[in-house]
C-alpha cells in the first residue's frame, strides 16, 4: 500500500464543536504529514473521538476547516472519503454476514471489482488470522477477532489515510498485540495512520507524532522523542504507606539531596532521579524513620509521566479508564 | 436485504398483518365479487404500506444500532444514491406484500377487467411515498419499536382518511381535507381506477400528486439525515 498523498494528509485549523453549552472540541489545529503515524491521546471524554468524526466527515465542525489530502472537505464532509478508511471504536460490520462477506461488501461499497474485492478478501483475513472463520457470521466472532475484521474491512480498498478510534480498547492482549504489528506494518509501508487513545504506552510504542488532548483543547503536540526528553534517562520509585502521615519528607530531603521528592494525592510518595535508584537504602531510612512501607515499585520515566506532567491528569485516572473499558 | 426478511416486527407486521386483514375482507364480503374488487384496492395499498414501513424500520434501525449504516455514511457513495439504495429494500418488500392480496383476489374474484399496466405503476408509487414517510420517522428513533410505535400513528389514521375501504366522500365534510393532505389517498385512487371500486380524480392528477409526494418526501428525508446524522 503506498501513500498517494503528499504533503499535509491532514490539516484541520480551528476546529470546534459544540453540543449544547459543552465545547467538546475548542479551536483544535492538527495536520498530520504523509506517511505519518499520529496519536491523539486524551482521557474519556476529552473531545478525541469528536475530533475523529469531523475528519472523517461524519459531523460537521461547528467552525474551522478541513483538508484532507489537499481536498477541501469544510463544505462537503463526503468530498474526501474515498482516500480513507475509519476503524470505529465499535464494530459496524453486519453482524448476519460471515466474515468473508463483509469484506467483499465493504470492497463493493469502494467501487471494488467482484474478483478484486474476493481475492483481497481471503487475503486480508489470512493476514488478519480469521482465515478460519471466513464463513462463520460475524456475531459469532470474538471481541477480538470482530476487531480484527473491523479494520481489514476499513483497509480493502487500500486506503492511504487510516483512522482508528481506540483500536485495541478492550481486546485480548493477542488480538492486541497482532493489530499494534498490522499498523506498524501498514506505517512502514506508508500508509498515514491517525490513532486516538488513551493507552500511554501504546502511544508511545507505536507514533511518530502525539497530541495531547483535554477537554477539547490540544495541549501538547509533539515528536514521541521531545517529548520523552524531559524524561529520559530518568527513574522514578513510586512507595506506598499503611500511614502516610508518618512519612518523614524534610529528613529525607536532606539525607538524599540528589533526589527528587513528591507526596502525590492518594498518599504514595514519588521519587525521582537522574541515576538508577537504590530501592533497599531509601526503604531501610523510611521504616528507620517510623513510616511502614507496604510497597515499592521501581520504573524508568516514560511518556504516562510526561502526559501527567503536562495535562494534570494522574495517571491512575488514565489506568482506572484502561482497566474499565478493558473489562467491557 | 436478506439479513432483514425474517426479522419478528417484518413477520407481525409487515405479513401476517396485512395478511389478517386481507382474509377477514375476503370471508366478509363472501362471494359478492362487486364489494370484493371496491375493497381490494384497499387491502393492496394496505399490505404496501405495513410491508415497507416495517421493512424500513427494521433495516435502519438495525442498521443504526449495529454501526453499519455509519459505515455507509463513510463511504464515498453520494448520500441520495445511498438513500436510494437503503429504501429499494423496502420498497421491494412493499410491492412484494402486494401479492398477497392480489393473489388472494385473482382467486375469490374476476379481475380480468382489470387495468395492471395503471395499478403496478400506483403499487411502486405507493411503496415509494409510504418508505420514504417512514425513513422520516426511523431517523427520529433508535429502536424498532419506537419506529413501529410512531408509524402506527401515521398509519392507522390513513386507512380510515384515505378511501381504502369506503370512498373520502363518506367522510365527515371536515374530514374530508385532511385526506387530501395523504399520499396514499391519491395511490388509492389511481387502484380504484385501475381495479374497481369509487374513483375521485383523473388519473393522470393522481399520478403526478404521488411523483410530487415522492419527491418532497425524498428530500426532506435527505434534510432530516443531514441535520441528525451528520449533526
Amino acid at each position: 500500500m503506498m501513500n498517494i498523498m503528499t504533503g499535509a494528509a491532514i490539516r484541520a485549523r480551528g476546529l470546534e464543536k459544540r453540543f449544547g453549552d459543552v465545547r467538546a472540541v475548542q479551536g483544535v489545529d492538527i495536520e498530520v504529514a504523509a506517511g505519518e503515524l499520529f496519536g491523539f491521546l486524551g482521557p474519556n471524554g476529552a473531545g478525541k473521538t469528536t475530533a475523529m468524526t469531523m475528519l472523517t466527515g461524519l459531523s460537521r465542525p461547528d467552525a474551522g476547516s478541513i483538508e484532507i489530502g489537499g481536498i477541501d472537505c469544510s463544505k462537503n464532509p463526503k468530498a474526501a472519503q474515498h482516500l480513507i478508511g475509519v476503524v470505529p471504536d465499535e464494530s459496524n460490520l453486519y453482524p448476519e454476514l460471515n466474515g468473508f462477506e463483509n469484506l467483499c461488501f465493504s470492497g463493493a461499497l469502494y467501487g471494488m471489482r467482484r474478483d478484486e474485492r474476493r481475492r483481497k478478501a481471503s487475503e486480508l483475513l489470512e493476514l488478519f488470522g480469521l482465515g478460519a472463520a471466513a464463513s462463520r457470521k460475524f456475531s459469532g466472532y470474538s471481541k477480538g477477532m470482530k476487531r480484527r475484521l473491523v479494520i481489514a474491512a476499513a483497509i480493502m480498498h487500500n486506503p492511504p489515510l487510516l483512522f482508528l478510534d481506540e483500536p485495541t480498547s478492550g481486546i485480548d492482549v493477542e488480538s492486541s498485540r497482532m493489530i499494534r504489528s498490522l499498523l506498524s506494518d501498514l506505517h512502514r509501508n506508508g500508509v498515514t495512520i491517525f490513532m486516538t487513545t488513551h493507552f500511554i504506552d501504546e502511544a508511545e510504542r507505536l507514533c511518530d507524532r502525539i497530541a495531547f488532548i483535554v477537554n477539547g483543547l490540544i495541549v501538547r503536540i509533539d515528536t514521541v522523542e521531545r517529548l520523552l526528553q524531559p524524561v529520559h534517562g530518568r527513574y522514578a520509585l513510586i512507595v506506598s504507606f499503611s500511614d502516610a502521615a508518618k512519612v518523614p519528607l524534610m529528613d529525607l530531603e536532606r539525607a538524599f539531596p540528589l533526589l527528587e521528592f513528591h507526596m502525590l494525592p492518594g498518599g504514595e510518595l514519588r521519587v525521582e532521579s537522574g541515576e538508577a535508584l537504590k530501592t533497599g537504602a531509601l526503604v531501610r531510612f523510611l521504616e528507620e524513620a517510623g513510616a511502614e512501607v507496604t510497597e515499592a515499585k521501581k520504573r524508568v520515566l516514560s511518556l504516562e509521566d510526561v502526559f501527567v506532567e503536562i495535562t494534570g491528569i494522574g495517571a491512575g485516572h488514565m489506568q482506572k479508564e484502561k482497566e474499565g473499558r478493558g473489562r467491557r | 436485504m436478506q439479513a432483514y426478511y425474517l426479522k419478528p416486527p417484518n413477520v407481525s407486521w409487515g405479513l401476517l398483518f396485512p395478511l389478517a386483514w386481507t382474509g377477514m375482507f375476503l370471508i366478509r364480503s363472501g362471494q359478492d365479487s362487486h364489494s370484493l374488487l371496491s375493497v381490494l384496492p384497499g387491502m393492496i395499498a394496505l399490505s404496501v404500506l405495513f410491508g415497507t414501513s416495517s421493512m424500513l424500520a427494521v433495516a435502519v434501525t438495525f442498521e443504526k444500532k449495529a454501526k453499519a449504516f455509519e459505515r455507509l455514511l463513510l463511504s464515498p457513495i453520494p448520500l441520495y444514491l445511498l438513500m436510494l439504495a437503503k429504501t429499494s429494500g423496502a420498497v421491494l418488500f412493499g410491492m412484494f406484500n402486494a401479492l398477497v392480496p392480489v393473489l388472494l383476489g385473482f382467486w375469490f374474484a374476476d379481475l380480468s377487467g382489470a387495468d395492471w399496466g395503471m395499478a403496478v405503476p400506483a403499487v411502486l408509487l405507493i411503496a415509494v411515498v409510504s418508505t420514504f414517510l417512514s425513513l422520516l420517522l426511523a431517523i427520529l428513533a433508535t429502536e424498532v419499536f419506537e419506529v413501529q410505535t410512531l408509524s402506527n400513528f401515521v398509519r392507522f389514521p390513513m386507512i380510515f382518511l384515505c378511501g381504502l375501504f369506503f370512498p373520502v366522500s363518506a367522510l365527515p365534510l371536515f374530514l374530508q381535507p385532511i385526506s387530501f393532505l395523504l399520499p396514499l389517498t391519491y395511490g388509492v385512487d389511481i387502484l380504484h381506477h385501475a381495479i374497481g371500486g369509487e374513483q375521485l380524480l383523473p388519473p393522470s392528477v393522481d399520478f403526478s400528486v404521488l411523483a410530487g409526494f415522492c419527491l418532497l418526501l425524498f428530500m426532506l428525508s435527505l434534510r432530516s439525515i443531514n441535520k441528525h446524522w451528520i449533526g
